[in-house]
């Protein structure tokens, strides 16, 4: 038993009990969806639907109903891949290193992150996908031995290496919250019947509860941890080799991989306090969900922004004293040139705001937080937006510098991610326990307000 | 030996060799060991029935996908010189209203595929305008006529000849005027059909005029000099050139001076002289921007300036208005320093300035040494003063019957309404254009001519110089040689090609090979003549100084220019999508006329680039706003605007692209005027984007171009050159010495490669269009043009300087990059072609997730279409930005790119180059170094058995440019034409284009060298 010094401020508030922690979270699963969920639910799918429908388009006819061109070849695509890459971060970050590092107040926000994580990194797949002049071969990106002829993968791409990134960081982030759901997929079929019980049966594979299956479980999670912790680094240090790995000026820099990682958690847990915000009014879980666990995010958020604003200024730096002068001019364009007020968007969003933090009434405020997590998303958007546009706008050979404009199909698909991110997400707050009930209750005795 | 007898056995069995084991050994799939439960019976079982099933209805299935079945049809009776895979290549002539090129076609299975100029003649030099390229795809224009039109219905040949020979007679008889009216006609024969109609009808006249009129120049020998021609000019002898506005190195009275202006300009260790062009116009033009020195006067002021320069350089002064240029000043003292080597143009249309431009020439002994008044040419011999009489006699009923032959005068005439009135009351009226163009569709019968690759004709540009044309193609649809027409009504029916023939071996060969000169194309029998020049002129100053002051005076109004463009000229190919689409050299724009203006005249009304704008001369106004286009060079208070669009009826591409600027041109002095002083210029409030390819004007001082003057370069021949370093622990070093690729490109064979010399290349754009035609380059529309997704795999980047660069040689990087995105008032202008650099180490190699781009053991960097996914990383990577991408489906989408003619319709489909792919919507393209043609050439040499030689194999591009700025060749041939500019001639001006990036490419480019003084 983890001993837990009485001065340290209770995880979870309100004298929870055992049984109250399971009625808690499973009346959600339980009862019957609520006004405010069907609202929300039917707006996504209709998000959904237009977005899907762009979509479809810019799959029928192709990628000339976005707004790139000749100069521009990746834009909002890539821009909102590498942004949904993100905020997938945070999931696997609380619950795989927070988990290491034995911080318990991951225990009531974990399920959600990691659920985000995964519909976050379908949202980026799409995009992987869509961004292809020819998206339905985009299998050819992944090593099948093929009849095609001496057909093989180039290795040497970073865009290669995204695939295995994300493919891999999918795969183990779906393994861990799959693994962790499972014991409360048994707490639901134990409080279920009929077919719902035949379900949330199988979905449990069974779970007997058993000391040794607990066991096996514990393992099983500890060993998925260590797996997924480096992929924290380098799903983004791999995504940000698309860009480190290439010659343009603005992309081409050393400083990108721990430049994007820290900014990745930033977003992720901006994403994880908007959402949770959310969930934790709507879902009644204020109890779980504790101001202490906002300030924490916010101070690894205020943390996260202030490194990512460090590498904002070294990039500066480096572009004056690397005495490259496409470099220097990549970044004197970013500020100045015509995309300055993506620029201005990104600093102001980024670092400045986040600076707010430091006040412990900011960071301590439901509201001001709300306001924060969103503008430091708005802010990470355009992170990615100024260096993937601004630095193709302008770089060797200014006969082709060029500007771009989003088109309705550009919009649309940003949209169709938002609608698939938030039909999975509400669906998975309906149908799946948000809070990790079993984790939840093995900190209650020792950081519950109610002494035993 | 013994021992390889041996037999093995395989088993006892066979040791044994029983009658039943030979009979299983010969039964290769015995029924008992299929058969599972070991019986004899073959009969299927309900599991084989069952894999009988699925398998039949998933082969059925899967047949019932099979793509559509296209059917290639072999010959019946294969054509003797038809060889399929297999091009030939015939010689035949461009001619169109009087401009005239000696071209070699290139036809596959019978289809003329390509049109590239012919060396053998020395009057187009084996050049061909980005116009003449561009022909070949007009051939398969669906907007032409399929057979005669009589009133606007199709009708027969039989009956419409029927019907004109019946009215002809009659207007004959009756003694009505028949008029026969035509651009330059260059064919002897064809004027020989003429006068042959001419003597059965004889009432009728030949009105020549040009669409784009250089009346003045011949008009004014005629006085001065009593020969009413223009003369040839030798460029290659010119050391000094002053040009008023004649755009000589693109359109001027339709003269190419490019090749001897352009050899002038090159420079080797061997030659380190150049001529010096001076220019004073008002409009930005392709000669204006290879001057170096380029002054921006008033079009108001033009003669004036003249003036001044005859007052300066002859004893004798007219009183003019004076005026001062500093510029002027400078070519009056080069002038004097370079008599009788030098050349004064004017591209005025005024006699009174020829006129001038004649003494100043003469005073400076220029005639006998660069101007040849004994050889003219034969390109402008328009009469603007008989169309007048026309166009008066044509409204005031004295015309019975006309006939318009490679004219649209209702289009491009200044009086074109008054003709279009005065057609209808006359008795006949026929047209010879291939389509109802706006003047044959305001006559009654259009009896439509061949495209000139499917016509007998023959052309002689300069006297003594006669070229043939030959069909290519049999007549795609029912039309008739146009001289055969005028033939056969005139009672002869011999067939064109007989009478041709007959006409040359009577009049032109002189018992030369008829057969050579079809083969060769040209038959040159006249050397230039050596007639003594004239020393003395008739110049009757008074009179000029009178003419001069009425017309020209420092007033304060704007001056409007009409001026002809690069690609579209004077509108009559306006239906070819390649040239619209052709970016302007100078403003990049496409698929548009604009009014082009200056920026401080722009900035004082408030005008923003696409603002749509009404312009008015006196009463005549354009019939459509037109969007303004800021123009650095455009000189104060003018505006310029270009002829040749806003055609009405010219098919579905030309149609309604910008306006009809021949509107505001004006007659004066019975000559047409294309200028015009106090315009009015009034915003309409609406907004228009202009299509433009390349929307950033400076190059920001980066030694992308490297250039210097003449002077630096003859102390240094490395002026103006970069050298890129990168520091190492071991110090600086050139970037090729710091390397990660450990192993290298092995190219022992070839090692192909491309020199682009800056100072060659004037910026005309043929390449482009050279390019377009090879490698099956879609056209996008000007939507996806201002969308920036035009598709060239080779463009022309033009540079404006900036007054913030520094003027320094050689100093790159330096200066305010926010006060150098702006353009100079009179800026200097480079033109770089650019295309794939085929890098050895290519960025967009390595970062193909999927290996669709890869490189070849010759150099090449080699796009694979079938692998493409189309991630686009590539392009991103490329710091040359040339890869382009296929946003859309370009051909066989007709609904959306309609203007894709030739992807698009059956007809147009016949011009694509059978040996290129046409690329798949999705896939990423560029320059492929015309590998076809690399992979041909090296074909012939292999089966030849030997290597390629230099010179062998030649790239589009390349062997389009009529200036030899680009050069194609071997590198691992050390005696190759680009080795030798590399290693020896030019080995100090080669450079890389981004060098710092050590992406080694394998397209080097020679630093540009201006001729200006300190």
């Amino acid at each position: 038993m983890h001993v837990t010094s009485s001065v340290r401020p209770p995880l979870v508030t309100g004298g929870k009990k055992y049984e109250d922690v399971t009625q808690d979270i499973c009346k959600q699963v339980e009862g019957a969806p609520s006004t405010a969920w069907k609202i929300s639910f039917t707006f996504s799918v209709i998000i959904f639907i237009y977005g899907g429908y762009c979509l479809w388009m810019t799959w029928y006819d192709g990628i000339g109903m976005w707004g790139l061109n000749k100069t521009i070849g990746w834009s909002w695509d890539i821009t909102n891949f590498v942004w949904w890459v993100g905020i997938g971060h945070a999931g696997t970050l609380i619950s795989a290193v927070l988990l290491l590092f034995r911080q318990k107040w991951r225990t009531s926000i974990n399920r959600a992150a990691e659920a985000m994580t995964i519909f976050a990194v379908i949202c980026a797949a799409t995009f992987i996908i869509a961004h292809m002049g020819r998206p339905w071969l985009g299998y050819w990106v992944l090593p099948l031995p093929n009849a095609f002829g001496s057909l093989w993968v180039n290795f040497n791409s970073a865009l290669m290496w995204d695939v295995f990134a994300i493919s891999t960081y999918f795969s183990v982030s779906l393994l861990f919250w799959y693994v962790g759901l499972i014991p409360d997929f048994a707490t639901i079929r134990e409080r279920a019947t009929g077919i719902r019980r035949v379900i949330y049966g199988a979905l449990s594979f069974n779970w007997d509860g058993s000391a040794k299956t607990w066991s096996r479980y514990e393992a099983v999670s500890l060993v998925l941890a260590g797996v997924a912790t480096p992929l924290v680094l380098s799903v983004h240090t791999i995504v940000s080799m698309d860009f480190a790995t290439s010659i343009i000026p603005g992309w081409h820099t050393t400083i990108f991989p721990p430049y994007f990682v820290a900014g990745a958690i930033f977003s992720g847990f901006a994403m994880v306090l908007s959402l949770m915000l959310v969930t934790r009014v709507l879902y009644n879980l204020e109890d779980y969900i504790t101001i202490d666990h906002v300030e924490s995010m916010n101070k690894i958020i205020l943390t996260t922004g202030s490194i990512v604003g460090i590498a904002y200024l070294t990039e500066f730096f480096m572009a004056w004293y690397s005495g490259v002068y496409y470099e220097a001019f990549a970044f004197q364009n970013r500020a100045f040139g015509p995309y300055w007020w993506a620029y201005a968007s990104m600093m102001t969003c980024n670092v400045i705001t986040p600076q707010l933090f430091w006040f412990r009434k900011v960071r301590r405020s439901l509201v001001w937080t709300f306001i924060l997590s969103i503008i430091v998303n708005i802010g990470m958007w355009f992170e990615r937006f100024v260096i993937i546009c601004t630095s193709l706008s302008r770089d060797f050979i200014p006969s082709s510098w060029a500007m771009f404009s989003p088109t309705m199909y550009d919009v649309g698909d940003f949209l169709f991610t938002f609608g698939l991110f938030f039909t999975c997400f509400l669906l998975f707050a309906k149908y799946f326990p948000v809070i990790n009930m079993a984790e939840v209750k093995a900190i209650i005795k020792s950081s519950s307000e109610e002494k035993h | 030996m013994k021992e390889k007898n041996k037999v093995f056995w395989k088993g006892v069995e066979e040791l044994q060799n029983e009658p039943e084991f030979i009979k299983n050994n010969l039964n290769e799939f015995p029924a008992s060991a299929l058969a599972k439960d070991g019986s004899d019976d073959s009969a299927p079982d309900r599991r084989d029935f069952l894999k009988l099933v699925g398998f039949s209805v998933a082969a059925a299935t899967l047949a019932a996908c099979e793509a559509p079945v296209k059917k290639a049809i072999p010959y019946l009776n294969k054509p003797e010189e038809i060889e399929p895979g297999i091009a030939n290549w015939y010689a035949s002539t461009y001619t169109e209203g009087g401009d005239y090129c000696s071209v070699l076609v290139k036809t596959r299975e019978g289809r003329p595929i390509k049109v590239e100029g012919n060396k053998l003649s020395s009057v187009s030099r084996g050049g061909a305008s980005a116009r003449v390229q561009s022909s070949v795809l007009s051939l398969y224009d669906t907007e032409r006529l399929k057979g005669v039109q009589v009133a606007g219905k199709a009708s027969s040949w039989e009956a419409a000849d029927a019907a004109i020979i019946d009215r002809l007679a009659k207007v004959s008889q009756e003694g009505g005027a028949i008029r026969l009216v035509s651009s330059t006609v260059l064919s002897p024969t064809t004027l020989k059909a003429i006068a042959e109609f001419k003597a059965k009808y004889p009432t009728t006249e030949h009105v020549v005029y040009d669409a784009i009129s250089a009346n003045a120049i011949s008009k004014a020998n005629g006085i001065s000099f009593g020969k009413a021609v223009i003369p040839s000019y030798d460029f290659s002898k010119a050391e000094i050139i002053v040009s008023f506005a004649a755009d000589f190195l693109a359109t001027w009275s339709a003269g190419d001076y490019s090749i001897d202006f352009a050899n002038t300009r090159k420079l080797s260790k061997n030659k380190k002289t150049m001529s010096r062009l001076y220019a004073f116009e008002s409009n930005l033009s392709l000669t204006g921007s290879n001057a170096d020195y380029r002054a921006p006067i008033k079009l108001s002021q033009e003669g004036l300036f003249v003036a001044e320069l005859y007052n300066r350089l002859t004893s004798a002064r007219i009183n003019t208005e004076a005026v001062k240029n500093d510029i002027l000043d400078r070519a009056v003292n080069d002038l004097l320093q370079h008599k009788g080597k030098s050349i004064v143009v004017s591209g005025s249309n005024d006699v009174n300035v020829q006129l001038l431009i004649n003494e100043i020439n003469l005073a400076l002994g220029n005639y006998g040494k660069t101007i040849n008044l004994s050889s003219p040419v034969n390109y402008r011999l328009g009469d603007d003063e008989k169309m007048n009489q026309f166009v008066d006699d044509l409204n005031g009923d004295k015309i019975a019957a006309v006939i318009f032959y490679g004219a649209n005068p209702v289009y491009d005439h200044p009086r074109a309404e008054e003709i279009k009135a005065g057609l209808k009351k006359t008795k006949l009226s026929v047209s010879f254009a291939d389509r109802a163009d706006e003047t044959a569709s305001a006559v009654e019968f259009i009896t439509p001519d061949h495209h000139y690759l499917e016509s007998w004709n023959d052309a002689e540009p300069k006297p003594g110089f006669y070229s043939l044309c030959q069909p290519t193609i049999s007549p795609l649809f029912k039309t008739r040689q146009a001289q055969e027409s005028l033939l056969k009504w005139a009672g002869n029916n011999a067939d064109y090609y007989t009478y041709l023939k007959n006409n040359w071996t009577a009049t032109v060969l002189n018992g030369a090979s008829w057969d050579k000169a079809l083969h060769d194309g040209v038959h040159e029998a006249a050397s230039v003549s050596t007639e003594v020049a004239p020393v003395s002129s008739n110049f009757n100053a008074s009179a000029v100084e009178a003419g001069i002051a009425k017309v020209y005076s420092s007033g304060k109004g704007i001056d409007l220019k009409l001026y002809e463009k690069v690609a579209i000229g004077s509108g009559a190919q306006a239906n070819n999508p390649w040239l619209q689409e052709l970016p302007d050299p100078i403003s990049k724009a496409t698929w548009d006329n604009y009014l082009a203006v200056s920026k401080k005249y722009a900035d004082e009304n408030n005008w923003k680039e696409g603002t749509l704008v009404d312009v008015k001369v006196g009463n005549k106004k354009l019939a459509k706003a037109v969007p303004v286009l800021i123009q650095p060079g455009q000189a104060a208070g003018t505006a310029s605007l270009a002829l040749g669009y806003g055609r009405e009826k010219a098919g579905k591409v030309g149609t309604g692209v910008g306006a009809n600027a021949f509107a505001l041109a004006s007659i004066q002095e019975g000559l047409v005027q294309y200028s015009a002083f106090n315009v009015t210029i009034t915003a309409t409030g609406g907004f228009s984007q202009i299509a433009q390819t390349q929307t950033h004007h400076t190059i920001m001082n980066r030694p992308i171009v490297q250039d210097a003057t003449l002077a630096d370069y003859i102390k240094d021949p490395s002026a103006g050159r970069f050298f890129p370093t990168v520091t190492t622990a071991d110090g600086k070093v050139a970037p090729a010495k710091v390397d990660i690729w450990k192993d290298q490109h092995i190219q022992p064979n070839h090692k192909w490669g491309m020199n682009i010399d800056l100072n060659s290349c004037l910026g005309c754009g043929a390449c482009v269009i050279s390019c377009q035609a090879e490698n099956n380059v879609p056209v996008v529309g000007k939507r996806e043009v201002i969308n920036r997704r035009e598709m060239h795999w080779i463009r022309i980047d033009r540079y404006y300087s900036s007054d913030a660069e520094s003027k320094k040689t050689g100093v790159y990087f330096e200066g305010d990059t926010e006060a150098m995105e702006h353009p100079s008032e009179n800026p200097q202008v480079t033109f770089q072609p650019m295309m794939c650099q085929h890098c050895d180490h290519a960025p967009c190699e390595s970062v193909c997730p999927v290996a669709a781009t890869t490189h070849s053991t010759e150099g090449l960097n080699q796009m694979t279409y079938n692998r493409c996914v189309g991630t686009r990383y590539c392009a991103n990577n490329c710091p040359y930005k040339v890869r382009r991408f296929n946003w859309f489906k370009y051909f066989d989408n007709g609904e959306v790119f309609d203007k894709n003619t030739s992807m698009n319709t059956a007809l147009g489909r016949m011009v694509l180059n059978p040996d290129v792919t046409v690329r798949s919507r999705g896939v990423m393209e560029k320059c492929s170094m015309c590998v076809q043609r690399i992979q041909e050439g090296k074909l012939i040499a292999k089966k030849e058995k030997r290597h390629v030689k230099d010179g062998e194999i030649n790239i589009a591009c390349a062997a389009a440019c009529p200036t030899e700025a680009i050069t194609f060749g071997d590198q691992n041939d050390l005696t190759s034409r680009i080795s030798v500019e590399r290693n020896e001639l030019n080995k100090e001006r080669a450079y890389a284009v981004l060098e710092e990036l050590n992406v080694q490419p394998n397209v080097l480019y020679l630093t540009k060298i201006r001729n200006t003084q300190a």
